[in-house]
């Protein structure tokens, strides 16, 4: 990856992938990967963050459409967008300063490990216990959480080292 | 005036964020009533075209099974023609012939191009919409059963809410006998849908056919749900029991749309008994 894919492209290809490709896996009769959550990982660093809240905002919005599943994936995605300094803060340690020199790939495998880890968890169970939508299935959520995030991740990290250029 | 607009600017991020989530909500909780939800959802323009075309691709695979459905329900219906030995008219179902007989129903055939089958509230999307007059609350089935009820309808699309879905409540009765429950789901397996508050004196046993009751404007009486598998024997208060559907919902192709050209006259009168 020499130059970092431009927003749009990176929008709508992750839109398109999740709607077509990835809601259709069901491994096991119920586990999807929710991989469209690689847009939070991956858009620049920038000071103003109402665009990036506004962009991620609207691409789980375009995924509600296509799902029928009302405004949870806006919602989680949305909650992760919003969390995503704290842990650019906690796990690289890069203040709003060095944003402009900030690049993911640089950074180690285990940092990059840590902030998709969270990410990817907080971003799930936000999503499966609005789904779920009652305490009864409690238990489900925590396993559905875990099962779709090792997949997500799986799938992110495998992306990366096969898309990544090997200096 | 300067300490309002200096909170603005300190935490401007939070409020937008708090709006965009205040959105959202708003979007879930109106998701979850039913056609309510009059702007997201996939039987709109862009989205339900996406799926049409996706749809008319990965068609080819289902062909076989589609077929076979297709035979053994050409086999039913001619030998419940055979049965009743009735005059038969060569004519299309939409058109309204009530001349010779009085006519209840009309079936429209849709394709479907959107299934969901895994979460606690489930929708599917028909290709066909309001200008095939597929309105709200008409009842979608196939030959093997029923499927659910549509909800949303844009102009080419309408969006069905599947029995497997928690809110979906369907008037459902023991085949052999007039005991009436409604039909629901607890969102666990796919397979198995739940009839409660069926009466107690009800004679219920493992394998008796469940179909739909007549008693809603929405399904004709008569058409197959599935059997019953596990009846709970202990003192609850909701007799349920499991009913195991006759359809695959994980697999579906074409369907029916039912319209009660009844339910305007039934539901004014049902109005008048409420006042």
């Amino acid at each position: 990856m020499n130059k970092t894919i431009n927003t749009p492209t990176l929008f709508f290809s992750l839109l398109f992938l999740q709607v077509f490709v990835l809601n259709n896996i069901l491994f096991l009769g119920f586990i999807n990967p929710y991989l469209y959550i690689v847009f939070v990982f991956l858009y620049p660093l920038k000071e103003n963050r109402i665009p990036f809240l506004f962009y991620s905002f609207l691409l789980g919005l375009s995924i509600d459409f296509f799902s029928d599943s009302g405004g949870i994936h806006a919602l989680s995605i949305l909650c992760i967008a919003y969390l995503r300094p704290f842990f650019v803060r906690l796990y690289f340690r890069k203040l709003v300063a060095d944003y402009a020199f900030f690049k993911l790939k640089s950074e180690s495998f285990g940092k990059i490990f840590n902030y998709a880890v969270t990410l990817t968890l907080i971003h799930h169970f936000i999503y499966f216990s609005f789904a779920n939508f009652s305490f009864n299935n409690f238990s489900m959520v925590l396993l559905n959480t875990l099962y779709s995030s090792v997949f997500t991740l799986l799938l992110y990290f495998l992306g990366t080292n096969i898309f990544t250029k090997k200096e | 005036m300067q300490q309002i607009i200096y909170f603005f600017q300190k935490f401007k991020n939070f409020l937008f964020f708090l709006l965009l989530a205040f959105v959202s909500l708003a979007l879930t909780f109106n998701n979850l009533n039913f056609h309510k939800s009059k702007f997201v959802n996939s039987a709109n323009f862009i989205s339900g075209g996406l799926y049409s075309q996706a749809s008319s691709i990965s068609e080819y695979w289902n062909l076989k099974s589609e077929n076979k459905r297709l035979a053994e329900e050409n086999t039913r219906l001619k030998n419940r023609l055979e049965k009743n030995n009735a005059v038969v008219f060569n004519i299309d179902s939409t058109i309204i012939d009530s001349t010779k007989y009085h006519q209840k129903y009309t079936f429209t055939t849709a394709k479907i191009i959107h299934n969901n089958y895994t979460r606690n509230f489930n929708f599917l999307t028909i290709n066909k919409g309001t200008n095939q007059e597929i309105e709200h609350e008409m009842a979608v089935i196939n030959s093997k059963g029923i499927i659910g009820i549509t909800d949303n309808s844009s102009s080419g699309y309408a969006r069905v809410q599947s029995i497997l879905n928690r809110n979906s409540k369907i008037n459902a009765r023991l085949k052999h006998s007039n005991y009436f429950g409604s039909l629901g789901w607890n969102g666990v397996n796919y397979n198995v849908v739940q009839l409660s508050d069926i009466p107690r004196q009800a004679p219920l046993q493992i394998g008796d056919t469940i179909e739909t009751g007549g008693k809603s404007t929405i399904f004709p009486e008569g058409i197959l749900i599935g059997v019953i598998t596990k009846i709970n024997k202990g003192n609850t208060a909701d007799n349920t029991v499991d009913v195991t559907l006759f359809n695959d919902m994980s697999n579906l192709g074409y369907v029916y749309v039912i319209k009660n050209l009844d339910k305007k006259e039934i539901n004014s009168l049902e109005v008048l008994q409420d006042e």
